[in-house]
């Protein structure tokens, strides 16, 4: 009785129910496959790295990570000096590039006037717009010949002689190096870092910079009082994403670091970063044991910046996990 | 008494030092916003003309243009916007609408967030491997697929954002019309979020359009017009970091001109992608 009852409509009816239900689940499982995607696309490039890495790790042991050579005509190859110079440029670049988006992070959120807020952090954010070529190009022929012309000359001898920092500044007045190639990467970086404490400063509750400036406190002493003290683990977020953007950075370090595969106490000397030799030798290598430690230079890389980026990432997570708390 | 006015002074003094070093720092960053853009228009615009567009890149010290170079470009980024933005979107729109508390979805929003600022030139190394050494030589395909990788996180990120912001009661309204999820996604809630969805895409544009990294072991470069993505193929990026390098004066003069105008081209982009999503949003 039920069955046979059914009109020709309700029958349509429930067949098109029918249509949008497998309609719905093909929409959402699309979606998934493209999701999971991500995922897998992370697990391909560890995969593919490793194996192709394999052979030199294989080759040269811990000795990868510990030796200085890099000798294409032996084909011996070590990662130290490129590791070395990965990790010092990047440091420089931290030194200078947290106290300048600090500053810049309050003067925006506290200091500006309304109406050039949104103008001046417009503008920053367009230094991380601008390409890394561009900036190693402007290294290079602009801003290397009038350092080493007129500022390291005068750093090499007043500061040179310093007794424990002075070994830093010593060497010839190149231009390019070490130095040059983690000052480009902070200005690179200060748009990343000035960002996310430009965000997180301004999630700071009104009613405790309020309450701060009530018992009389200064501008400063708000800063540095309630607001960094409230947002420290976004701030340390933001350090570690630009931390993560230096040590990858390919371009413009190719540019200005010098390209040398020696270790030298100087922040004067060339140097190397894993990204620039890759850049500079991946090419032109010649045999599988070249190519292979290239990679496997890749690899450590991309293991040193995933780390990097995880804390970042973990640290802006915790600050948003708070943010949304209620107290 | 007068320790409490010295202890105010110094107060008053570390303010007013502390607040000067900010304006400073800013002043610090904008310094080379400035002094970047002129160095480009200074060594640049003099080398514009009409033959950049026309002619292919030239030998040492004969004359010509980067017409092979700018069409080379077009393609590769084409080829990463048309595989990246589909995936981004679809993957964005499984996080915010289907499965926005599992673990799953937030292991993937991790580790798009470490895709997202990964050293493009390790995307370069994996497709290489993947691609380039399979197939035994360099190619456009290869360089697009490098961008794909890059462009991907990118609209992933955006997409998802706008998508949260579209307001439930939305979704809940277009349910109860009887629309079915797949309809209520697409006609409700991507319309709702367009112009967020696009200023990803654009923000996406912008990034790639300038990568050299990834381009120098994928699509290499061709000096001759080309546009054969299954050989190495001509783009900006990596013509300038050759002419840049180069000891030709005619080479640095192209590459000046290429460097110019692509910077102009991104950072229009990217001033036109925040506008649109200031105007087209629906949130202030």
């Amino acid at each position: 009785m039920t069955v046979l009852a059914r009109s020709a409509a309700q029958r349509s009816r429930s067949r098109q129910a029918l249509r949008s239900a497998a309609a719905d689940v093909l929409f959402r499982n699309v979606t998934r496959v493209a999701a999971l995607l991500v995922l897998a696309l992370m697990i391909a490039i560890l995969v593919v790295l490793v194996v192709q890495a394999w052979p030199a790790f294989h080759r040269f042991g811990w000795h990868f990570f510990s030796g200085r050579e890099w000798d294409p005509a032996h084909a011996t190859f070590s990662a130290l000096t490129s590791i070395f110079g990965t990790l010092v440029t990047s440091a420089i670049a931290m030194v200078i590039a947290v106290p300048v988006s600090f500053g810049i992070a309050l003067f925006i959120t506290e200091l500006a006037p309304t109406w050039l807020r949104r103008p001046v952090s417009t503008a920053v954010e367009l230094l991380a717009a601008i390409p890394s070529i561009i900036y190693g190009m402007w290294g290079l022929f602009v801003f290397a010949p009038l350092f080493g012309e007129y500022v390291q000359p005068w750093i090499i001898e007043h500061i040179g002689s310093w007794p424990w920092v002075g070994v830093l500044f010593q060497g010839p007045p190149m231009g390019i190096g070490i130095f040059t190639a983690g000052l480009i990467l902070a200005i690179m970086v200060i748009p990343f870092i000035s960002s996310v404490m430009r965000d997180v400063f301004s999630l700071v509750p009104t009613v405790l910079k309020e309450s701060a400036y009530g018992v009389g406190c200064t501008t400063w002493e708000v800063v540095w009082r309630v607001v960094l003290p409230y947002t420290r683990v976004g701030v340390m977020g933001g350090i570690m994403l630009g931390l993560g953007r230096a040590l990858g950075e390919t371009m413009a370090v190719t540019f200005v670091i010098g390209n040398s595969h020696t270790l030298g106490v100087s922040l004067f000397n060339a140097g190397n970063t894993i990204s620039s030799t890759l850049a500079n030798e991946f090419t032109e290598a010649v045999g599988p044991t070249y190519t292979s430690s290239l990679i496997a230079l890749g690899l450590i890389l991309f293991l040193i910046t995933f780390v990097v980026l995880a804390l970042a990432k973990l640290l802006l997570l915790r600050m948003a996990a708070r943010e949304g708390s209620p107290t | 008494m007068n320790t409490v006015s010295a202890r105010y002074l110094r107060r008053r003094v570390v303010n007013w030092v502390n607040l000067s070093m900010s304006v400073l720092g800013t002043l610090f960053g904008l310094f080379w916003l400035v002094w970047l853009l002129w160095t480009l228009v200074d060594r640049g615009v003099r080398w514009l003309g009409p033959d950049l567009f026309t002619q292919s890149t030239p030998p040492p010290l004969a004359p010509g243009g980067f017409a092979n170079a700018i069409v080379g470009s077009i393609l590769i980024t084409a080829l990463g916007v048309i595989v990246g933005t589909p995936i981004g979107i679809l993957a964005a729109t499984w996080l915010a609408e289907f499965s926005r508390r599992s673990r799953l979805a937030a292991v993937i929003r991790f580790v798009n967030d470490i895709l997202l600022s990964a050293p493009s030139i390790v995307i370069g190394v994996f497709i290489y491997g993947v691609v380039v050494a399979r197939f035994g030589h360099f190619s456009g395909w290869a360089g697009g697929l490098a961008l794909a990788i890059i462009m991907l996180p990118v609209v992933l990120r955006t997409t998802e954002d706008m998508l949260k912001l579209v307001p439930d009661q939305m979704r809940e309204a277009a349910a109860a019309l009887g629309a079915p999820r797949w309809r209520v996604t697409v006609m409700v809630v991507y319309r709702a979020a367009l112009g967020g969805i696009i200023t990803g895409v654009l923000l996406g544009v912008a990034r790639i359009s300038g990568e050299t990294a990834p381009l120098l072991f994928t699509a290499l470069n061709n000096q001759f017009w080309s546009t054969d993505m299954n050989r190495p193929i001509a783009n900006l990026p990596v013509m300038i970091f050759q002419f840049a390098m180069s000891p030709y004066d005619n080479w640095q003069h192209l590459a000046w001109a290429a460097a110019l105008l692509i910077t102009l081209a991104i950072l229009a982009l990217s001033l036109f992608a925040r506008l649109v999503i200031r105007s087209r949003s629906f949130v202030k």
